[in-house]
């Protein structure tokens, strides 16, 4: 005789240790294998895209910061990226040379939040979090050196950045370039070859190479299923053109591989970084823009990969002092899009981790 | 006489001074271990929350609470005291009763482990000659306080994280008895002072595996991680307790920590040898074996990933039982033919015996299974 | 490099194998008819030598007469990048056809511009509000909308 079952809805969500901020979803289980799963936005939506069509260019540039905030400076750079593309602005050398080390900087501290919430996620009790904090601090002593602020920077602007690096900036940079290889050994050493994290993560959440260009997944997650893609190597924007560094790439895409990518990745960064300190030219940091940028009539799409994924700008200019329309590619909630197909048939536990190995930020999916 | 001669029998010095056939000797006794009993597993408690918060501080690369108190330590003292003047909320649509009893339910057996816990020689509440029977018996009782706790919520995370933790329980109950059983054929009785008084040699070193296989089985009856599924943070927000406060919520605390302890006891009563020890008195022997085996399991915590419901499941079943079973069929034939052998060599049988085992399950067994097609 | 395609080139093929489909082009871009959308796309998805695997975003913009909604259309496998644009004039319920069957990635696009710009796709599995809740009045990134 067959038991009369009947399937279970449980509400992950808004508020919940793991779903890394507002996200909610809606998990239907048969025991505790997933068999639907429906993911329900919008807790964090702060309308962006409207206010920023009342407000003129550079006022706009703090509003990116509250995109991702765990990479503001990823984000400043997309965007006046575009608005450069738009207004045809130049950009002096040595802007260019100090917007990749900052951009590169977030890339390695977006990544050690991403990593160290996915083992959190695995149930390792907050170690290798901390682990990972701790570096992520030195990161974020740099940036609030350049910029005095530690989480929203804006210091990227139209045509260059906000102000030159102080003295004591280069030396310091230099010295965590040094060092930072030798601490992601040590998150390699935490956990990479661990048998229960093995056993939870690998083959777990795979995303096929057809869905996941399918699906316009981005980024490490793009990446760790098996596609070469990166937009510093494919469309090189700023000067991504003049420094060697490999795109690593996973075989399977399931979690495994997209944890591995990001370690992979952060040692990239530190190869660019390294390079970038050395070919660091001196001059301007900003070339001559007026306070109200109006930029001629159009429209251009800026985009770059941020540490999530790609990310990009489209505006429309009116040839007003704000732009007419002003949208945002968000990789995180595109990264999304994949969320279902990844999960059904894992169970609770798995959900956690396929979610956690997303590494999505809600403000930016929201936005 | 001095303090530090392991010879005086500290707790029961006092019955020496009685007339022995007094018939308020049982009751002092008994009152008098009670309050030791309450007063040391609540004190212990106190002093292993603070020190697996400064230790796991450590391992996190932080420092841990060092501010109320020298070093922190009342730190506990001021969390216990936020924590009863919470306020005390019962799920609307809860089952008032259950949702009341379920602390108590799941205290009390927790607490009831160290009426058979030596001290010292002879310095326990009572002396039972089925002492590890008893305590295999009561700690099982734990559970149903928990699952009461899930089912009277009301709440899906709390039924969820109830449902594991029986789940769990019944499982890893096989194998944990079955090690126990392995101490139990080298000792000769199944009383837990007659137990360490037959530790002439820890029984760790004679029963490697089935001291690593109870370490491991204790670990996930009493779920700390890796098996700490009932109250997975991530995943279930808190488990069973998701929807305590107050009150109850410091219970249910305190019977994590009290089972910790009562694991930690029992671990070193079984395996360490007790309170035996050169040169410091027994007592304090006992209780340094207790903190190492505490440090143990939270470095444990500190360090690994937890598994999956399905994974836990599976390691129970096709690893722990029977490895479990053939490490009994082992001990079994050494204490029939090789009573009289050298205990050394009966130490490096075991020692290979186990790494032989334990390659060999590495090599062939599978955590868990994969994706379900639904 | 990503090597952005002639629009116009892009378009003269599109015009060539279905006659009628495009509204208007330039260098930057080209702007496919409504009802020739789906067949458009699909020919830009699966013809050899464009193969656009990947449809990096879509956004919408409220023109006031229409409303444009742009495709950033990739394809990984050649490098090469294509704005495709398509237009519904006038504001009462502005209907397009959907392009999730081909590209899944639109899924969660469409919807955001279903719920900010209010235009519908047809044919898209799952068309509900993203952001804003259920009963929500208006869609705010309209230029009408304050």
């Amino acid at each position: 005789m067959a038991i009369k079952t009947e399937p279970f809805v449980i509400n992950i969500g808004p508020q919940h240790p793991s779903t890394h901020g507002v996200f909610r979803m809606r998990l239907t289980l048969d025991g505790e294998v997933i068999i639907d799963v429906e993911p329900i936005l919008g807790y964090l939506h702060r309308g962006i895209e409207k206010l920023a069509e009342g407000r003129t260019y550079t006022q706009n540039i703090p509003f990116t910061d509250r995109l991702d905030y765990l990479a503001s400076m990823s984000n400043n750079l997309a965007y006046v990226l575009a608005v450069e593309k738009l207004a045809g602005t130049p950009v002096p050398e040595r802007a260019e040379y100090l917007r990749v080390i900052m951009a590169e900087l977030q890339r390695i501290a977006s990544h050690l939040v991403g990593v160290g919430a996915f083992l959190n996620d695995c149930g390792a009790f907050m170690t290798p979090f901390l682990y990972m904090f701790r570096e992520r601090e030195k990161i974020l002593d740099l940036f609030e050196m350049v910029c005095g602020q530690r989480l929203t920077y804006n210091y990227m602007r139209v045509g260059g950045i906000s102000q030159d690096v102080p003295e004591e900036f280069l030396p310091a940079l230099k010295k965590f370039v040094l060092q930072m290889p030798g601490f992601i050994d040590e998150y390699d050493q935490l956990l990479a070859e661990n048998e229960i994290l093995l056993a939870r993560a690998k083959g777990v959440g795979i995303l096929p190479r057809e869905l996941a260009i399918n699906t316009s997944a981005s980024g490490p997650v793009l990446r760790a299923s098996g596609v070469k893609w990166d937009i510093r190597k494919a469309d090189p924007y700023s000067i991504y053109d003049r420094f060697e560094f490999d795109i690593p790439t996973g075989n399977f895409g399931d979690c495994y591989d997209r944890y591995r990518v990001r370690i992979q990745e952060m040692r990239q960064s530190v190869r660019i970084l390294k390079q970038a300190m050395e070919q660091l030219p001196q001059g301007e940091v900003r070339s001559d823009v007026p306070h109200l940028i109006r930029p001629p009539v159009g429209e251009a799409y800026g985009h770059i990969e941020a540490p999530k994924g790609e990310l990009g700008f489209y505006l429309v200019s009116d040839n007003s002092i704000a732009p007419y329309r002003f949208h945002i590619r968000a990789p995180t909630l595109i990264n999304l899009t994949a969320l279902r197909d990844m999960m059904i048939g894992w169970k609770v536990a798995d959900a956690i981790i396929i979610f956690g190995s997303i590494d999505i930020c809600l403000a930016e999916v929201d936005r | 006489m001095s303090i530090f001669n392991p010879s005086l029998n500290l707790f029961n010095c006092y019955l020496e001074a009685l007339p022995p056939d007094w018939p308020g000797g049982f009751w002092l006794h008994l009152g008098l271990f009670v309050v030791i009993i309450l007063a040391f597993v609540l004190a212990m408690i106190m002093g292993f929350i603070w020190f697996e918060r400064r230790g796991i501080g450590r391992f996190q690369v932080r420092l841990g609470p060092n501010r109320v108190g020298p070093f922190g330590l009342l730190q506990p003292v001021a969390d216990a005291i936020k924590i009863l003047i919470k306020e005390d909320i019962i799920p609307a649509k809860g089952d008032k009763w259950v949702h009341w009893l379920a602390p108590v339910v799941a205290f009390v057996p927790a607490l009831m482990i160290f009426a058979v816990v030596p001290f010292q020689d002879g310095a326990l509440l009572a002396d039972l000659n089925i002492g590890i029977l008893y305590v295999v018996a009561i700690s099982s009782v734990s559970v149903v306080g928990i699952f009461m706790a899930g089912w009277g919520s009301n709440n899906k995370f709390s039924l969820i994280g109830a449902m594991r933790t029986v789940a769990q329980a019944v499982s890893y109950e096989i194998p944990v008895v079955l090690s126990i059983i392995g101490v139990v054929l080298i000792a000769g009785s199944l009383s837990m002072n007659e137990i360490v008084k037959a530790q002439s040699i820890p029984f760790i070193l004679l029963q490697p595996l089935g001291f690593l296989i109870y370490f491991i089985g204790a670990c996930a009856e009493i779920n700390r991680t890796p098996f700490d599924l009932l109250e997975a943070e991530s995943e279930i927000v808190a488990g069973y307790h998701t929807e305590y406060s107050g009150m109850k919520f410091a219970l249910f605390y305190l019977v994590e920590y009290t089972e910790v302890l009562a694991v930690s006891a029992i671990i070193t009563t079984l395996f360490l040898g007790g309170w035996r020890g050169p040169v410091l008195p027994p007592v304090l022997w006992f209780l340094i074996k207790v903190v190492a085996v505490f440090f143990l399991i939270f470095w444990v915590r500190s360090t690994i990933p937890r598994i999956r419901v399905d994974q836990l499941m599976a390691f129970a079943w096709k690893c722990l039982l029977p490895l479990a079973l053939i490490n009994l069929f082992i001990t079994g034939i050494e204490v029939v033919v090789l009573p009289e052998a050298l205990p050394w060599t009966i130490i490096f049988l075991n020692l290979a015996i186990m790494a032989v085992l334990i390659v060999l399950w590495s090599k062939f067994f599978r955590l868990g299974g994969g994706r379900v097609e639904v | 490099m990503t090597v952005a395609l002639s629009g116009e080139e892009i378009a003269s093929q599109i015009e060539e194998h279905f006659p009628g489909s495009i509204a208007e082009s330039s260098q930057q871009s080209l702007v496919v008819d409504k009802e020739f959308l789906l067949v458009a796309a699909t020919y830009l998805k699966t013809t050899p030598g464009l193969d656009f695997d990947y449809l990096t975003s879509i956004t919408a913009v409220d023109y006031y007469d229409y409303f444009e909604v742009i495709y950033q259309l990739t394809s990984l496998q050649h490098n090469h990048s294509l704005v495709v644009k398509t237009r519904y004039y006038g504001r009462d319920n502005p209907t397009l056809p959907s392009v999730v069957g081909l590209w899944q990635g639109a899924d969660f696009q469409e919807r955001e511009i279903y719920d900010l710009m209010g235009v519908s796709f047809e044919g898209h599995p799952n068309l509900k509000r993203i952001f804003l809740w259920e009963g929500f009045k208006g869609h705010p990134l309209r230029k009408d909308y304050l």
